[in-house]
């Protein structure tokens, strides 16, 4: 392409990432206030690279015990038995409900570990500069924001079934240790994705040095 | 200076002009600049670069968002009071509201846990439709006061985190695994939560933030200026005159 695409960041100006405003900074290193909403200017949201970074590996190291500690105990007459994510789908299958178990697989199991892998080849795109599919990445960005909140589900499976299965001595289920773990993934992932700044993924292929002083 | 940016690099020379009201903005999503013309009622811009929707123009951005957000006010109060749902096993009875999910949870050891689920299916839909609500009344009256600005960025924080159709589903998975050992009826409550997960969707889509904005008074001066005059001290502002 040969097209020189005039971004807001050559032209030196700034768009607010509050209220959309498109502002002339201060000064490159002070951008200042926004005129409109009085929200901070940043060129590109600050740090935004390695919050994302920070967030994306605490919440893969959250992945691990979310996944191999049990979410739910089930205690009836006296002996009680653990479930994992995994038991709990493998329940709802075996139970008979197989759409159920392939919504609750693909939201606590699935969409979390791709949330993951797709903020890691963001990041790793981004930092390598690559001026490749900037289209398609921008998609892959907008997927994880929007599917980010649908990994909660199994909190909510376990928190009503908690609720509602309090019939002791006959039988009742507690939360595992699990549980926050995975609250923990789904948050920070959330967070992750609202720090990425997706214009980063166009940077590559354009100048963002001003054009004027 | 209608409408001119000044900063225009000179192997730029295909800068489009419009005639009519138009705005320049750069796409939040790949930073392109671009003119955005005056849209019709209905109509949407979309970047011309990564394809990200820059700018809408809402049939009624303001009494069909309020209406909604009154009627999913009085759903939510009726949805965190009812019970969700009743369970019977062997002359046992228990029943459970969305609150009374969150503390059993606190009561098992859960207090993390407990917070998560507390905040998302109850504190950041009602803050959201609260901020919502006030941004909206206020902004029936331009100019809004600056607070308007302050409620509508919160507005927007809480909308990832209110998760109310997670949650609806998260009840109807827990209520088909629990019909495997006991007896499981939908109460009010889920009514509520189904009408709410009607509701919050059909606000956003008739939420126009920018509408809002356009209404609100600058933080700066006191009120937005009338032409694409170039602020001398501080940030510029590139809306042109109509």
């Amino acid at each position: 392409m040969t097209i020189s695409a005039l971004t807001a960041a050559r032209a030196g100006l700034v768009s607010c990432g509050t209220c959309g405003l498109l502002a002339a900074p201060t000064s490159p290193a002070a951008p200042g206030h926004c005129p409109r909403c009085g929200a901070r200017l940043a060129a590109r949201r600050r740090g935004s690279v390695e919050t994302t970074w920070a967030l994306v590996i605490a919440a893969a190291i959250c992945y691990v015990p979310a996944n191999l500690l049990p979410v739910l105990g089930t205690t009836t007459l006296g002996s009680t038995e653990y479930d994992t994510i995994m038991g709990g789908v493998v329940f709802l299958f075996t139970s008979g409900s197989w759409p159920l178990a392939l919504i609750v697989l693909i939201a606590s199991v699935m969409v979390p570990l791709g949330k993951l892998l797709a903020l890691a080849y963001l990041l790793i795109t981004v930092q390598r500069g690559s001026v490749a599919s900037n289209r398609e990445r921008t998609r892959l960005y907008h997927l994880v924001v929007f599917i980010g909140r649908w990994s909660m589900l199994d909190v909510f499976v376990d928190t009503f079934t908690v609720a509602l299965v309090q019939l002791s001595p006959l039988m009742s289920v507690q939360p595992g240790a699990g549980v926050v773990f995975f609250a923990a993934v789904v948050v920070l992932t959330m967070i992750a994705a609202e720090s990425f700044d997706p214009r980063l993924i166009w940077d590559a292929g354009t100048e963002t040095e001003p054009d004027v002083a | 200076m209608t409408g001119s940016v000044p900063t225009v690099p000179s192997g730029i020379d295909n800068w489009p002009e419009f005639a009519g009201n138009t705005e320049t903005l750069a796409c939040p999503d790949c930073d392109l600049l671009q003119v955005v013309p005056e849209l019709p009622p209905g109509g949407k811009a979309s970047c011309a670069r990564c394809g990200r929707t820059l700018a809408t123009q809402a049939a009624d951005p303001i009494e069909r968002p309020l209406a909604l957000s009154i009627a999913a006010l009085l759903v939510l109060i009726l949805a965190n009071t009812a019970p969700l749902m009743g369970l019977s096993v062997v002359g046992q009875q228990a029943s459970t509201t969305i609150a009374g999910g969150a503390w059993q949870m606190w009561l098992q050891g859960q207090e993390l846990t407990a917070i998560v689920v507390a905040f998302c299916a109850v504190f950041a839909p009602a803050a959201y439709l609260l901020c919502t609500l006030a941004v909206l009344l206020a902004a029936r009256r331009p100019p809004a006061a600056r607070w308007v600005g302050e409620l509508l960025r919160w507005a927007e924080a809480m909308q990832p985190w209110s998760m109310v159709e997670v949650m609806m589903l998260g009840i109807l998975v827990a209520l088909i695994k629990i019909a495997e050992l006991a007896t499981v009826e939908p109460d009010i409550g889920m009514y509520a939560v189904g009408v709410l997960m009607l509701l919050i969707p059909a606000i956003q889509s008739s939420f126009d933030p920018e509408a809002i904005w356009k209404r609100v008074t600058w933080a700066d001066d006191g009120s937005p200026p009338a032409d694409g005059a170039v602020q001398a001290d501080g940030p510029l502002n590139l809306w042109s005159a109509p």
